[in-house]
C-alpha cells in the first residue's frame, strides 16, 4: 500500500488514477468542474490545483499520485487562484440563478459560494448564441456553457455518438453540433448523458413540469401516471435518502398528494414485454430467422439503430417499450374518459419516443407527457411535500400487480434476466440465484454468456453505453462472435443511470443497482408469467394485442 | 452556391487512403480547389472517413486558415504583425474596406471579387506594411497604393 499526505492526513492508495481520486477516497473534496471519473482527464478548469511542499501548484486531476507525496489542497495561494478562475468563469457565464432550472445543483454556483466570490471585477462577456430548444429531450443554452468539455467527452467516449464537439478556438470556442446545426438536426439520440454531467445549466433536461401542473389543475381531465422501475431507486437521493432503498410506495403517495387520479407501475408492462418478447424470440429461433434479436425497450438505442445501423432494424424486437404498452393499456381501460397519460421515466429519450408517429394509435398519442425522475422530484419539492417522511401506498387496480422480473428492467441485464427467468420458468429464490450466477448480473459494459434452455445452448450478450454497443455490433458483424439474443441499453449501467435520473457518481449508481434487486426480492412473484394481471390485460386488448403492443419502425432513415 | 465535384473529392480521399489522421491535408487540398471548404464536401468526407460532422466542423473551425465561407476571386491578406502595425497597416485596411464597400465581418464583397483577411504576420517585416493578393506579395503598402491596386484588379476583370 502506498501512502501520501494530503492536508496533513495520511492517505493510503493503490492504483489510484490521480491525486484527485486519492483525495476523494479519503473524504477530501477538491473542487473540479471538468473532471469526471468515467471520462478521460481534460485538465481544463484548473480548479483542482493543489500545492506541494515547495509551493509549486499543479492540477490534481493530471497529477499521478506517488508514494511519499505531500500536498495541501487549501492554501492561501490556491484559494486566490480558485477565486480568480471562478471570477473569470462567472464573467463568461450568464448568471440568472434565481430563475435557472439548475439552481441549487449548479457546480459553478456551489463553488462561487464556497470560495466566497462576491463580486466580479471584469465586464460580463458570455456567449450570445441563441438557446437550442430544437430537441424534444435536451435544451442547450450556450450562454451558460463554461467549456469544461464534459458533454463532448461523454458523447464521444461513453456513447460514441459524437454529436457535439468544441468548435472555433480560444475565446470564441463553443460547444456545437456539426456546421452549427441544432441538436434535432444532428445525430443526437437524446440519451441526456451530456446533461447529466454538465456542471452548469448549459445542458438541461427539457422541463415539462408546467404541462403536468396544467393537466392536474384541469378538472375536466383525469391524469394517469405510470412510474418506471428505475425511478424507485433514483428519486430518493433528491430527498437525502439512501440510493439502495427502493421507494415506490412513497412515490405513489406523493403522486396522489400532487393530485394524480390513477397511478400505475410500469413494471406490469415490463412483464408484458417479456411475454411478447420471449414469444417473438422463440418464434425467430424456431423459424431460423436472422439472429441475434436485439431488445427494443431503449428509445436512444432505437434512434441509434435508425441513424447508424438501419440494416439491423429487422433484427430489433418489434415489441413496444413498456412505457408504450402501458400507454396503450391506459387508453383502452379509460376509453370513455378524457385521460392525460403521463409516464415518469429515468430517461430523457423517452420524451422524444412518446412523440414518435409510431406511438400514435387511433389518432391519439399513447403517452401525452413524459416526465423524468428529476422533474417529478421538482414537482414534489414545488408542492412542499416532505418526501422522506411519506407513508407507502399501493398503485391502482386493475393494473396493480407486477413481478420482480418487471422491476429489474431498470438495470443493465435486467431485461435479459427477466427473459431467462421466463424461458427457464424460474420462480423460486433458488432458481433465480442460479440464474444470477450465469453472467447476466454486474455493471460491466459488455457481458457475454451462455445458458441452456431445454436442448438449446443460447448465447447472450448484454451491453450498456452506446460505445460498448458499437464494439459489440462490430464483433457480431465481423463474424467474430455470434449471439442469439442481445440486450442494449444506451445509458451506462442501464436505466438506473439514465439521463433523467439525478446525477450520480459510480458508487451511487452501484447502490441503485443493489436497490433494484432489493425491490426484486421484495416481490412475492419473480417471473413475468406469474403476473396475475396479464390475463386481464390480454382480455382488455382483445384482438388488438399485436397492433397495440408492437411497433414497426421504418427500416431506413428517410433520405 | 459552389457546386462540389464529388469525383474530385474521391480522388483526394483516395490519395490519402481515407485516413482519419490525414484530415488536415485532405481539407487543405479541398480548400486549394475551392478556396474554402464547402459544407457538402466536408459532409461527404466525414461519411467516407467515418468521422461525425461535429468533429470535422471542430477541426475546420479551429484553424484560421480554413474557411467555411465562400471567398472572393482575390483574397487579400493584410498583415497586422507588429512591424506592419506600427507602419500603419490599419490605414491600409481601412482604405481597402472603403474601396471594396465591405465592412469588418464580411466574408466576400458584393461583386464577389474580394475577400479581406487580417493576418498576424506574413513573415516579411522588412517590407512593412505588407499585403498579399492571392499569394502575391505587395510591399510597403499605403492607402493610395491599395486603392490603385483594387482599381487595377477591377479593370482587369472588366476587360
Amino acid at each position: 500500500m502506498k501512502r501520501m499526505i494530503i492536508d496533513g492526513i495520511s492517505c493510503e492508495f493503490e492504483n489510484a488514477r490521480n491525486v484527485l481520486e486519492v483525495a476523494k477516497q479519503n473524504h477530501i473534496d477538491i473542487p473540479s468542474l471538468c473532471y469526471c471519473e468515467s471520462l478521460s482527464v481534460y485538465g481544463g478548469c484548473r480548479l483542482c490545483v493543489v500545492e506541494n511542499e515547495r509551493g509549486a501548484v499543479e492540477a490534481a486531476c493530471t497529477m499521478v499520485p506517488k508514494d511519499g507525496m505531500v500536498i495541501r489542497t487549501n492554501t492561501a495561494k490556491l484559494r486566490k487562484h480558485r477565486q480568480m478562475i471562478l471570477e473569470l468563469l462567472l464573467v463568461s457565464h450568464r448568471s440568472e440563478c434565481t430563475t435557472c432550472d439548475k439552481s441549487g445543483k449548479c457546480k459553478l454556483q456551489e463553488y462561487a459560494k464556497r470560495y466566497g466570490v462576491k463580486d466580479v471585477r471584469f465586464p460580463i462577456n458570455y456567449c450570445k448564441e441563441p438557446i437550442d430548444n430544437s430537441s424534444d429531450c435536451i435544451v442547450r443554452d450556450p450562454s451558460k456553457c463554461i467549456l469544461c468539455g464534459k458533454c463532448v467527452r461523454m458523447c464521444a467516449e461513453i456513447q460514441n455518438v459524437r454529436a457535439i464537439d468544441i468548435a472555433n478556438r480560444g475565446s470564441s470556442s463553443i460547444v456545437s453540433c456539426g456546421f452549427g446545426r441544432k441538436l434535432a438536426d444532428s445525430d443526437c439520440v437524446g440519451c441526456g448523458q451530456c446533461a447529466a454531467v454538465c456542471p452548469t445549466g448549459a445542458l438541461m433536461i427539457k422541463n415539462e413540469v408546467s404541462e403536468m401542473w396544467k393537466a392536474i389543475y384541469n378538472s375536466s381531465k383525469s391524469v394517469a401516471v405510470q412510474v418506471a422501475p428505475a425511478v424507485r431507486v433514483g428519486i430518493a437521493e433528491e430527498f437525502g435518502l439512501p440510493a439502495d432503498v427502493p421507494v415506490m410506495g412513497k412515490i405513489v403517495t406523493a403522486l396522489r398528494m400532487l393530485g394524480v387520479d390513477y397511478i400505475f407501475d410500469t413494471s406490469l408492462t415490463a412483464d408484458l414485454t417479456i411475454m411478447e418478447e420471449s414469444a417473438e424470440f422463440m418464434e425467430k429461433l424456431k423459424n431460423g430467422d436472422k439472429l441475434p434479436m436485439f431488445t427494443s425497450c431503449c428509445p436512444a438505442w432505437i434512434k441509434r439503430v435508425e441513424n447508424k445501423y438501419p440494416h439491423l432494424m429487422p433484427q430489433v424486437s418489434t415489441c413496444g417499450s413498456p412505457m408504450e404498452m402501458f400507454g396503450a393499456l391506459i387508453r383502452q381501460q379509460y376509453a370513455d374518459e378524457d385521460v392525460f397519460s403521463v409516464a415518469v421515466m429515468p430517461c430523457t429519450a423517452k420524451k422524444a419516443e412518446a412523440k414518435r408517429p409510431e406511438l400514435i394509435k387511433d389518432d391519439e398519442r399513447l403517452v401525452d407527457l413524459v416526465l423524468t425522475t428529476q422533474e417529478l422530484a421538482r414537482m414534489i419539492d414545488e408542492a412542499g411535500i416532505d418526501f422522506a417522511h411519506l407513508p407507502d401506498s399501493e398503485p391502482d387496480s386493475p393494473f396493480n400487480t407486477y413481478t420482480g422480473a418487471g422491476v429489474i428492467f431498470g438495470v443493465t441485464g435486467g431485461v435479459t434476466e427477466a427473459v431467462i427467468r421466463h424461458v427457464l420458468g424460474a420462480t423460486t429464490d433458488e432458481s433465480i440465484c442460479k440464474i444470477a450466477e450465469c453472467g447476466v448480473r454486474g455493471l460491466e459494459g459488455i457481458k457475454a454468456f451462455e445458458i441452456t434452455a431445454g436442448d438449446v445452448q443460447l448465447k447472450i450478450a448484454v451491453a450498456n453505453g452506446l460505445a460498448n454497443a458499437d464494439k459489440l455490433i462490430e464483433k457480431i458483424e465481423s463474424g467474430e462472435e455470434f449471439f442469439h439474443f442481445v440486450e442494449i441499453m444506451a445509458c451506462p449501467n442501464g436505466c438506473i443511470g439514465g439521463g433523467g435520473q439525478p446525477s450520480a457518481c459510480q458508487v451511487r449508481k452501484a447502490e441503485r443497482y443493489e436497490g433494484i434487486f432489493v425491490a426484486d426480492s421484495e416481490c412475492s412473484l419473480r417471473s413475468s408469467e406469474q403476473n396475475p394481471a396479464l390475463d386481464g390485460v390480454y382480455k382488455l386488448l382483445r384482438n388488438r394485442a399485436h397492433d397495440l403492443l408492437h411497433v414497426h419502425y421504418p427500416d431506413h432513415k428517410a433520405e | 452556391m459552389t457546386k462540389v465535384d464529388f469525383k474530385l473529392i474521391d480522388s483526394i480521399l483516395e490519395k490519402y487512403g481515407c485516413d482519419k489522421s490525414k484530415i488536415i491535408p485532405i481539407m487543405q487540398e479541398i480548400q486549394a480547389e475551392y478556396k474554402f471548404l464547402p459544407e457538402a464536401a466536408l459532409m461527404y468526407v466525414a461519411d467516407k472517413i467515418g468521422e461525425t460532422y461535429a468533429e470535422l466542423y471542430g477541426v475546420a473551425t479551429f484553424y484560421k486558415d480554413f474557411s467555411l465561407n465562400e471567398k472572393g476571386k482575390y483574397v487579400i491578406k493584410v498583415c497586422n504583425g507588429t512591424a506592419c502595425h506600427v507602419r500603419k497597416s490599419d490605414d491600409v485596411q481601412e482604405a481597402l474596406y472603403e474601396i471594396t464597400g465591405m465592412k469588418p465581418g464580411d466574408y466576400i464583397s458584393a461583386d464577389g471579387l474580394f475577400t479581406i483577411e487580417r493576418v498576424a504576420c506574413l513573415g516579411a517585416c522588412g517590407l512593412a506594411p505588407v499585403c498579399t493578393v492571392n499569394g502575391v506579395v505587395h510591399p510597403q503598402m499605403t492607402p493610395d497604393k491599395m486603392r490603385a491596386l483594387i482599381m487595377d484588379l477591377r479593370e482587369a476583370e472588366r476587360s
